[in-house]
């Protein structure tokens, strides 16, 4: 019997444990330990990216991390984004710009959608594509998507400029 | 009431989708499921000599080990479903598991029950398999050689079929100006849905009734193909579809690891779970095209189509799928003479077995093949003769003001302006203005291409007679049930079972402007064999001018109803209610009136019903039409090859669709971009390819080039719409248009950017590679 490893990870802000064989994925870890079932796998080679989740800051695929390594780390997964009362500015995106069909891949995109984001927040449509480069959807043909991108980032931008400017306001009053 | 349908509404079905709270198959869990894993064959052609599985029952955690021995009494082989008469079609079913002889690479040998996903996956690696190795056979044309290896013995020269249609006289091409003849062909390809398949199955020792959550496109037909494979009543076996994560038309077929998989939990009396593996998907799940198609057309020097002849060699795979022969057939063959008013036509399909995994429906299904060769065929006779192919294309389109028009094969267009599209396609391209950009371009050395295809597809599937006349195993009408509950919300029920086209959204819309009432107030349910009436599924394009016509028929018998105990309680006639913005008024005297609200709450709390109308409020259908439906347009594709690397650069890519009354423009664009990237993707990218000896070489995504966003530039779509009169949505389907188009369109582009090397024709893919080689070669003739 091969050895459990004990790991801690937390996910969407809350801390879980599991005790895991040494080769469990860290997608079976948050799909079938942890419930998890938003993310997705839709291939065994790391090149379709459904199941891409943040990991301490970062956008990697799921399926391409051993649980134990990710013992200590701060996951987000889709759940963990927004909820259908407070949607994030990149599932709203999605929503409004039809950014998805059959719905499967939508998760992992956005995920990797959020990496670009938090790197730059102004993304060209060629940079947007360039970043999509590691996720494929079969149904959307990507314009929608790349859409849905550029709606998000200036849904984004625009919040952060009124927060800036909100401060600034209430002093002056 | 604002009108709603016609209005880019953004859809029902993503806020679960975009928060990770969608149910796709992998997602259900069931207390003591296991886990199957099925062991395949490493070689095309084989014998089994011995099969040992000692080794994997001892491994801690199987539960079971299945070989088509132990199951072959238990589970029938899985039938074709589109048996197409007159061509003495020889079927070859496929078998649960193989017990003698493997005829793919793939094919499933055994399967493991376990534990747990992966102790099934290890347990695999314990089965010993012992075969003898048989010349294996790839390729259709080959097969059909004398010197090929025979696959069955009673299947002489591998030939399943010929089939036959239409007849042009010798004369018409004897006594022809020009004739063009050209070899295509449409390679193999894989649909990919980014779900893989799956199946769920539970079953109740004391019941008796088996519940199998799977991934299906149509759970009416899984019920009836299993509840035979199985030997279990319709009434004890419940399909359900959950959560589909895209199709394409593989998820069509019925496969036999989901029956194996139900077999399991009948025999363990416990839950079991098969999820496929991408790399599984590639070798199992039903590949597409694979047509060697050869076209000829007869011709006048001033550029009249006089008719077209067509041989098609169809590789069906090693056993005949679900629809394996009605695709290059009936699904091909009726549409080989395209947009085009063509007095003679003639089709002959060849319907071969291979050594490979099986062909079945994708994407368009016989369409994009009938097509192709026909916007090839059309713009090298442009070629020919010496005329622009736009031009050559307006002589010969079928003239507005001929609808219905009926086709050499007897297919009746209904409705449209095709010439109109192609003057709107040319007009948003710059049409003329290319062509002198390309003028300019040749000058410098560069390749500019322009290429167009004027298509026609026959979608909307379809009347059930014909149906029966065509050998399919099934009607093809669609059913609705129209539910209004005692609030007035209304439940939508329906046998087709779409899966990311968006009729939560679009049939809402109807029903919402049908009533009055918000697009909120309307929820569609489909996908669950024990609670919808029979049904036929999503594919084809059927979902909206068929399951549609139904709703649109339920809804109206539902207003029908309402009318009648409306009239009543107000105590006038249901003649002289009028029925707006969701109330029934008594004409002249608005005031006077009840809301849908009211008499839902009347029709189904039944104290106060006018005499012989029945309690609640509930309107069925279904909806046979009367015929297809025709979606057409004109794409403009234009590339710049780079002549150093034979790289296809896609400048532009421009397409004008008529599919008939658009319920939702957001959803309609949508599927356009969906089918040009899958369309686009054939042309330039994708190609499933086998070794000599049937070893699958693109079997992972690191082999199988799936179109990526970068891979695009923006598309310019827009639309023209003409009602099609044989359903009463007005709709024609729209799923299908892009990868019936845009094969042609993007082959035709680099062809004519190819034109200075005198490259006629390349096969699909036109990866850089094969396109510098013909550069390299034109280079040498020059």
């Amino acid at each position: 019997m091969t050895k459990k490893w004990n790991v801690e990870v937390k996910v969407n802000g809350r801390v879980k444990r599991a005790e895991v064989e040494p080769r469990l994925l860290l997608v079976h870890l948050l799909r079938d330990e942890f419930n998890l079932t938003g993310t997705h796998i839709g291939c065994d080679t790391s090149q379709c990216g459904a199941c891409t989740v943040m990991m301490d800051g970062k956008a990697v695929k799921s399926c391409t991390v051993l649980a134990v390594q990710a013992d200590g780390a701060e996951i987000q997964t889709v759940e963990g984004l927004g909820t259908v009362d407070q949607l994030h500015p990149i599932q709203a995106g999605f929503w409004e710009k039809h950014g998805l069909q059959c719905g499967f891949c939508t998760p992992g995109i956005m995920m990797a959608v959020n990496g670009l984001l938090q790197d730059n927040l102004n993304p060209s449509e060629a940079e947007i594509r360039d970043a999509l480069d590691g996720v494929i959807c079969r149904c959307t043909g990507y314009q929608f998507i790349v859409k849905a991108v550029q709606q998000a980032a200036e849904t984004i931008r625009n919040s952060q400029q009124q927060s800036q400017v909100v401060p600034a306001e209430g002093g002056s009053v | 009431m604002t009108k709603v349908v016609g209005k880019p509404l953004k859809r029902k079905e993503d806020p679960k989708l975009i928060t990770g709270n969608g149910q796709f198959t992998d997602d259900i869990k069931l207390t003591g499921m296991l886990y199957m894993a099925v062991k395949r064959s490493q070689h095309a052609h084989a014998r089994i000599k011995r099969i040992s599985v000692d080794a994997a029952l001892k491994l801690p955690g199987v539960v079971a080990v299945y070989t088509g021995k132990d199951v072959q009494d238990k589970i029938k082989p899985i039938r074709s479903i589109w048996l197409v008469p007159g061509c003495d079609l020889i079927a070859k079913d496929r078998v649960p598991l193989a017990v003698d002889k493997v005829n793919y690479t793939g094919e499933a040998v055994a399967v493991v029950i376990a534990e747990s996903r992966y102790l099934a996956s290890d347990a695999l690696d314990l089965i010993d398999v012992v075969y003898e190795e048989l010349p294996a056979v790839v390729h259709q044309e080959a097969a059909i050689e004398g010197s090929a290896p025979v696959i069955y013995n009673d299947v002489p020269g591998n030939v399943a079929f010929t089939w036959k249609a239409g007849e042009v006289p010798e004369e018409v091409f004897a006594n022809a100006e020009v004739v063009v003849k050209q070899r295509f062909y449409e390679q193999r390809v894989a649909a990919n849905p980014m779900e893989t398949r799956g199946a769920v199955a539970q079953y109740n020792p004391g019941s008796g009734e088996l519940t199998l959550w799977c991934t299906s496109q149509n759970p009416h037909i899984h019920r009836l193909q299993y509840s035979e494979a199985l030997g279990i009543s319709e009434t004890k076996l419940r399909i359900i579809a959950p959560d589909v994560g895209g199709g394409f038309g593989a998820k069509i077929a019925v496969y036999t690891e989901e029956a194996l998989a139900a077999f399991a939990a009948m025999d363990l009396k416990q839950p079991v779970k098969w999820i496929e593996d991408r790399q599984e998907h590639f070798l199992a799940t039903s590949h597409a095209r694979d047509q060697v198609i050869t076209t000829e057309l007869a011709g006048t020097k001033d550029g009249k189509i006089l008719a077209i002849r067509t041989r098609n060699v169809a590789s069906l795979g090693a056993y005949l799928s679900t629809m394996g022969a009605g695709v290059p057939t009936i699904d091909f063959g009726l549409m080989v003479t395209g947009a085009y008013t063509i007095p003679y036509a003639q089709a002959e399909t060849i319907g071969v077995y291979t050594n490979t995994t099986p062909t079945d429906a994708y994407r368009g299904a016989g369409k994009p093949e009938a097509s192709y060769q026909i916007e090839r065929i059309v713009s090298l006779f442009a070629e020919k003769i010496g005329m622009d192919p736009v031009e050559v294309r307006r002589k010969n389109l079928v003239q507005k003001g001929s609808f219905p028009y009926t086709n050499p094969m007897g297919c009746n267009y209904d409705s449209g302006d095709y010439q109109k599209v192609l003057e709107q396609a040319l007009e948003a391209a710059g049409y003329a203005g290319l062509r002198k950009e390309q003028e300019e371009a040749r000058k410098n050395g560069r390749l500019l291409g322009i290429g167009i295809s004027t298509y026609v597809e026959l979608c909307g599937l379809g009347p059930s007679a014909v149906a029966g006349a065509i050998g399919f195993g099934g009607g093809l009408y669609e059913n609705c049930t129209v539910r209004v509950h005692p609030s007035g919300k209304v439940t939508v029920l329906t046998g087709a079972s779409p899966h990311g086209q968006g009729e939560g959204t679009t049939f809402a819309q109807v029903v919402a402007e049908k009533f009055g009432i918000p697009i909120e107030d309307v929820e569609l349910f489909h996908g669950d064999t024990h609670m919808i009436s029979m049904g036929w599924g999503t594919y084809g394009s059927r979902t909206t001018p068929v399951a549609g016509g139904a709703l649109a028929i339920a809804a109206d018998r539902v207003i029908e109803k309402a009318i009648k105990i409306a009239a009543h309680e107000l105590e006038v006639s249901p003649e002289e209610l009028k029925f707006e913005d969701g109330a029934f008024m008594v004409k002249g005297d608005p005031d006077k009136k009840r809301t849908f609200k009211e008499i839902a709450w009347s029709a189904n709390n039944a104290w106060n019903l006018p005499a012989g109308v029945e309690p609640a409020l509930e309107g069925q259908c279904f909806f046979d039409p009367p015929d297809f439906v025709y979606p057409f347009g004109a794409h403009i594709c234009v590339v710049e090859v780079d002549p150093d690397t034979g790289v296809v650069d896609l400048k532009k890519y421009v397409s004008v669709d008529d599919v008939g009354r658009i319920l939702n423009p957001l959803i309609v664009e949508g599927q356009v971009h969906g089918g040009l990237a899958q369309g686009i993707g054939q042309a330039l990218w994708e190609q499933t390819v086998y070794s000599e000896k049937g070893q699958l070489l693109s079997g992972t995504f690191m082999d199988y080039a799936m179109p990526k966003a970068k891979f695009f530039p923006m598309i310019e779509s827009s639309f023209v719409e003409s009602p099609s009169p044989v359903n009463p949505l007005g709709a024609k389907g729209v799923g299908e248009t892009g990868t019936t188009a845009a094969p042609s369109a993007v082959v035709n582009a680099v062809m004519d950017a190819l034109k200075p090397y005198g490259v006629v024709d390349l096969e699909m893919p036109l990866t850089p590679e094969k396109v510098w080689k013909a550069i390299q070669k034109g280079r040498a003739v020059k």
